[in-house]
């Protein structure tokens, strides 16, 4: 049975691609929210953000603003595809084809690798709709390619540790609406993070719960990435986050999964 | 009751157990399933018939008993059983956003079929489930009948030894229920096993070769559907008064099922005129006066009322 892991991940994963051809339309909207966003940060509040960063070599305070908050607008890109990884393995869940799929001689695995590897595509997919939106408003990484490709590696670690903990919110709600809404629980640690500010400017216990929680890491090392801050040790502490959050994800999704109720 | 069976059992169940907490769902239930044949599983919402079928088909565990399914222990070795079962539960099992074809080829490919056997396996099934004209339209714009249709399709692809049917028809128009069972009896012919769950009487004598009475997870009655209508000799006799006071007296005297619509008593009976004779006797030393009889020769709904007091379909109070 286990001989088919990988044909039956793969048959799995088409099935992922194939629902993604077909309504194109929900990758589009996991992208608009975080170009929404860029926007809304970008020209609504950029001027005067931008003016609060200090100590910056960029022209206007609205461009340096918008190389500061792009990093923390992928991580968003990000977590709104969780939010299409959860709705989709909710839908399987409260509908009939799970149960045949249990039934089925196949590599038990297979269903949730499928979901999470066509959410990872998905969320890649998003990432670049974000990301040339972020170019066309101005947004020019200042380092070379090796830094880009370290910092798309990252997104993409980013991303499954975050579709793995979707695919554990899809499994523990009943139905679709709420797993539609669990992973905007995601958009909170994001705001608490130096995703918009530094977290320098927030008042104690915030700036030591920012500082300390994944995102922030993550979001540095993006950073420091695209635009050449110093990035350090935070880029270990941010793989690690990835890992830790991978893991919890997984087993969390797996434990739930070896006991869906049947009916 | 205890039959010959001369083929080797499909399905072999012995002292199975499951309950909720309190709520026990199935109290040691034994089942003997012989290869080839369809074996029905017969009771109202709540007898333990769908839980039955989730435990053999590895969904569910079980608290306590022994189930072999096709030689493969359900406990010991689940990956056995699937592979030689298939499956169609109650809520259809298709992927709606997909189209009949694609949701065939799915199961192709998970059933390792490879391309051209896979694409042969899928033409072949479409045109015997009359969905080829249909096969490009996505499941969800399908009527029931059709889903039920491409469920079932969906469930042969991998060409099963032994097919549990929890509640085929269940819904369908009478058109779409003849086709189910005429696809049942091909299936039987080709010699693979059927264990379904129905509460139509009518489907189950129709189908089954032998048929369990489940009731509250205990076994009230099993085999053949003559047999099981031997339990009652003569059918039922049926008694219409003018109104509920004359009907509660009768009952009160005879006891029976009542048929609170239609003002009537059901009462198991051998049909005989002495019997039948008897019974108005009883009435008229009551003063109760009858406003019509009827005489019926028996059907496993007699058979199920004579067993459990209740009629078939009538809901189980839930605890």
């Amino acid at each position: 049975m286990t001989a088919y892991v990988v044909s039956d991940s793969a048959t799995m994963l088409r099935r992922s691609l194939r629902r993604m051809r077909r309504y194109p339309s929900l990758t589009f909207f996991i992208a608009v929210i975080p170009v929404v966003l860029l926007l809304l940060f970008a020209f609504v509040l950029g001027g005067t953000m931008g003016a609060g960063l200090g100590g910056t070599a960029v022209a206007s305070s609205r461009d340096a603003y918008i190389a500061y908050v792009v990093p923390g607008i992928l991580l968003i890109t990000a977590a709104g595809a969780a939010t299409g990884t959860a709705i989709s393995v909710a839908m399987d869940m409260t509908e009939g084809i799970i149960a045949r799929f249990r039934t089925m001689s196949i590599a038990r695995s297979s269903v949730l690798a499928g979901h999470v590897i066509g959410s990872v595509i998905q969320a890649v997919l998003a990432l670049a709709i974000v990301f040339v939106v972020a170019l066309l408003i101005g947004f020019r990484p200042t380092t070379g390619p090796l830094e880009w490709l370290a910092a798309l590696g990252l997104y993409v670690l980013t991303s499954i540790a975050i579709v793995w903990l979707s695919v554990g919110m899809g499994l523990v709600t009943d139905s679709v609406e709420t797993a539609s809404n669990l992973p905007q629980i995601l958009l909170l640690f994001a705001f608490t993070s130096s995703a918009f500010v530094p977290t320098d400017s927030m008042p104690g216990p915030l700036a030591w719960f920012a500082e300390n929680q994944p995102f922030t890491p993550i979001i540095e090392t993006i950073r420091g990435l695209l635009t050449g801050t110093p990035v350090g040790s935070t880029a270990i502490v941010a793989v690690a986050w990835c890992l830790v959050l991978t893991a919890i994800g997984y087993l969390w999704s797996r434990r739930l999964y070896e006991r869906i109720p049947t009916q | 009751m205890t039959a010959i069976t001369a083929a080797p059992s499909a399905i072999r169940v012995r002292g199975l157990r499951k309950a909720y907490g309190d709520r026990v769902v199935l109290d040691g239930l034994d089942l003997d399933v012989a290869e080839g044949t369809v074996y029905a599983l017969l009771g109202p919402n709540g007898a333990g018939k769908t839980t039955t079928i989730h435990i053999l088909s590895t969904l569910l565990a079980a608290d306590a008993g022994e189930v072999s399914v096709a030689g493969h222990d359900v406990a010991t070795d689940p990956g056995g059983v699937r592979s030689a079962i298939g499956v169609t539960g109650q809520i259809s099992a298709v992927d709606k956003q997909f189209t009949g074809e694609e949701n065939l080829r799915l199961m192709a490919d998970l059933c390792h079929l490879g391309r051209d056997e896979g694409r042969r396996r899928v033409a072949e099934l479409l045109d015997r489930f009359e969905l080829t004209d249909d096969a490009a339209k996505p499941a969800m714009k399908y009527s029931g009948g059709m889903k039920r249709r491409l469920d079932l399709a969906m469930t042969l692809v991998g060409r099963p030894r032994i097919i549990f049917l929890d509640e085929p028809t269940t819904g369908l128009d009478p058109r779409s229920r003849r086709v189910m069972w005429q696809i049942v009896r091909e299936l039987v012919a080709d010699g693979v096993t059927i264990l379904l769950t129905t509460q139509y009487l009518e489907e189950a004598d129709r189908l089954a070769s032998r048929i369990a009475l489940l009731d509250h997870g205990k076994l009230v009655a099993e085999g053949t559907p003559s047999e099981l209508k031997r339990l009652v000799p003569g059918g039922s006799v049926r008694l219409e008064f003018r109104d509920e006071s004359q009907l509660d007296h009768a009952e009160a005297l005879l006891g029976g099922a009542r048929d609170e619509e239609a003002l009537a008593l059901n009462l198991p009976s051998d049909g005989a005129v002495h019997s039948v004779r008897a019974v108005l006797d009883r009435l008229d030393a009551a003063a109760v006066a009858v406003d019509a009889l009827s005489v019926k020769s028996a059907d496993l709904d007699d058979v199920f009322l004579s067993l459990t007091g209740r009629r078939e379909g009538e809901e189980v109070p839930t605890p």
